[in-house]
């Protein structure tokens, strides 16, 4: 156990916290001070964090993480090792058969090498959600990038720009569902946008595909996750001191070369972390796109939301495996472009 | 950044209020509809003001067990609140030391945050399953009246769980990481027992940060989909008895449901804020003593 521990894990153990408390010490409301202070803190921690009083008795660590640990061991590692034995079992019409064949597989990418070089329909279902993923990314990235500018340099008062955040942050206390549906009245056959358009005389008949498209699915999914880049970029820039822009400045850099030259590159980690939410939610969906996309859009989540349904256990767990293996490779992907445990 | 404000600041603040506008506008435009007149449909014009929607809905308005999914909702998410807030404040207090395992364990938490809700849904669907098969298949006193091991507070609190820990974690790490240790040092100079220390030092000082974690595990659960969709059982919670109307339900009676569970959010924000609100104001009262009891 202990060797995946790795020493180059940057030191002490309020280290490992480091990382996300980065990412979301402001999701709990906790603002920039959190990680001004975070900071000079950590100092003392290991002084702290020696746990015999002079009398009583003090749980051992590992018995306090235990609860945790034994809900993820059963609930997620458990459950995530049955996907993947399940995908190489084979099944009838009633039930799940526990012995080994590659049928899930060989059915799921049926086909695949006899249309080359046209697409499958798996081949295709991922090319979509791919589209879908990356247009949602690129645009959720200069929103939140934007908006975590304006938030970061352009708001000088700490209140106001916990305020600002909070403001931001209070629609994503409702359902997302009700996020989504809310959508309809305003993008509808007869909706708000339509009657403007034609009242404009814009357009001669309402748009149809404002609404159950593609168009309406990446709306809602930059409606619904642009607040999961705004909070880990924000809170990267916060702790960008400002004498370097000062420096850029004074050594003559524009506005645009002190930009990408010095903002950018120091708010990589938090351009990281939120990049890996978006690109996973977005993934693994299937709720957005199914009620945006008026059921008619296939996605990664929907094909296994669909052979759920059907109660084909191991061809679901097998495009789960796909599916996984996919969201692993772009995560990789994006962790390459830079270390998190370093720059954090 | 410099003197006086730049042409950027209003380029960029003209952004941010068409932000916030796309953030809220369609979320204001329910709920005027959900005030939608009898006769009215699903978009404007309004036609005339009512509650007649919100009562129908009260009603039950044809929906099958819309009420019934509510309290199921509210249940599992009290619930999933409790465990999230004690399973958190104990891995919380276990990373101020070392422990075997702790890098494994955060590794994995962080894994349960990312990977796609559907794929760990279906693991739990697939455990719980194999679990009733078990059971089935063992001696009569235990398979006799059985049906499935798959329940709201079984697999659905389990997979809400997978959803709820790691964000609780991650707070705690935040919580930790500004906590001055030195006040717990004072307290065991002063001769106070670990269970002394943590009852009249620690906790009163990290409760208000706790109500913050009970805000986030509530209404993560309050609001979960993915995750519930495979695991929860027969039994439905209220977001996917919503998801399931969007298909069927064609009245602006979807739009009070909506509004409705919005107004449940921003009660419990409510309470949660004034609650440490209050917390704040102990605590500034009794100056540094942190909370006596």
């Amino acid at each position: 156990m202990s060797d995946i521990a790795r020493p180059t894990d940057a030191g002490h153990i309020p280290a490992a916290g480091h990382i996300p408390a980065a990412g979301l010490a402001s999701a709990a409301g906790a603002a920039p001070a959190a990680t001004a202070l975070a900071a000079t803190d950590a100092a003392t921690m290991p002084r702290a964090a020696r746990p015999r009083g002079r009398h009583g008795w003090a749980p051992p660590a590992w018995l306090q993480a235990m609860p945790m640990g034994l809900v993820f061991a059963l609930f997620f590692v458990l459950p995530l090792a049955l996907v993947v034995v399940v995908s190489f079992w084979d099944y009838n019409d009633y039930e799940i058969l526990p012995s080994f064949t590659l049928r899930s597989y060989t059915e799921t990418f049926e086909g695949c090498y006899d249309q080359l070089p046209g697409l499958c329909t798996i081949f295709k279902t991922y090319v979509t959600t791919a589209e879908l993923c990356f247009a949602v990314w690129a645009i959720t990235l200069v929103i939140g990038f934007t908006i975590s500018y304006f938030l970061a340099f352009h708001v000088r008062s700490l209140t106001m720009q916990i305020v600002l955040a909070l403001l931001c942050t209070i629609p994503f206390w409702t359902s997302n569902v009700i996020r989504m549906i809310s959508w309809i009245p305003l993008l509808g056959r007869n909706g708000l946008v339509n009657q403007a358009l034609t009242q404009a005389g814009v357009v001669d008949a309402p748009l149809e595909w404002l609404l159950y498209s593609r168009f309406s699915v990446i709306l809602a999914f930059v409606h619904l996750f642009t607040f999961f880049m705004v909070i880990p970029i924000f809170n990267s820039m916060v702790r960008i001191d400002k004498r370097l822009i000062e420096a850029a400045y004074d050594a003559g850099a524009t506005g645009w070369q002190t930009l990408w030259n010095v903002v950018v590159p120091l708010c990589k980690p938090g351009i990281v972390i939120g990049s890996i939410f978006v690109v996973t939610i977005v993934m693994g969906d299937f709720v957005t796109v199914g009620v945006m996309g008026g059921q008619q859009i296939a996605s990664a989540g929907k094909i296994i939301e669909t052979r759920l349904n059907a109660l084909q256990f191991p061809p679901a767990a097998a495009n789960a495996v796909i599916l996984l293996a996919a969201t692993l490779l772009i995560i990789t992907a994006l962790t390459k472009v830079v270390d998190i445990r370093k720059e954090l | 950044m410099r003197d006086g404000r730049s042409l950027a600041f209003y380029l960029l603040g003209g952004f941010f209020a068409l932000y916030v506008l796309f953030l809220y506008g369609p979320m204001i435009v329910i709920f005027a509809l959900s005030f939608q007149g009898p006769q009215g449909g699903m978009t404007f014009p309004m036609n005339g003001v009512s509650a007649h929607w919100f009562s129908k809905l009260w009603e039950g308005g044809g929906i099958v067990d819309i009420g019934a999914a509510f309290w199921r909702s509210l249940e599992l998410g009290l619930v999933v609140t409790l465990v999230t807030v004690v399973f958190s404040t104990l891995a919380g207090l276990a990373y101020r030391r070392k422990f075997r395992g702790q890098a494994v364990l955060f590794y994995v938490a962080i894994a349960s945050l990312i990977v796609p809700s559907i794929v760990t849904s279906l693991g739990i669907a697939l455990l719980f399953r194999m679990i009733d098969a078990a059971i089935k298949a063992g001696p009569d006193w235990m398979s006799g009246t059985f049906t499935t091991a798959l329940g709201l507070f079984t697999s659905g609190l389990a997979a809400h769980l997978t959803w709820t820990l790691p964000f609780g974690l991650l707070i705690m790490f935040a919580i930790f990481n500004r906590f001055d240790g030195r006040l717990e040092e004072a307290a065991r100079d002063l001769g106070a027992t670990p269970w002394q220390s943590f009852r009249h030092v620690v906790l009163p000082l990290i409760l208000p940060a706790l109500i913050g974690v009970a805000l986030f595990g509530f209404t993560l659960s309050w609001d979960e989909i993915a995750r519930s969709s495979q695991a929860i059982g027969s039994d439905n919670t209220l977001p996917l008895q919503l998801q399931a109307l969007t298909t069927t339900v064609t009245t602006p009676m979807i739009y009070a449901l909506g509004t409705t569970t919005t107004g449940v959010s921003f009660v419990v924000i409510a309470i949660a804020l004034l609650g440490i609100a209050l917390l704040r104001a102990r605590q500034n009262r009794h100056g540094s003593d942190a909370g006596k009891a």
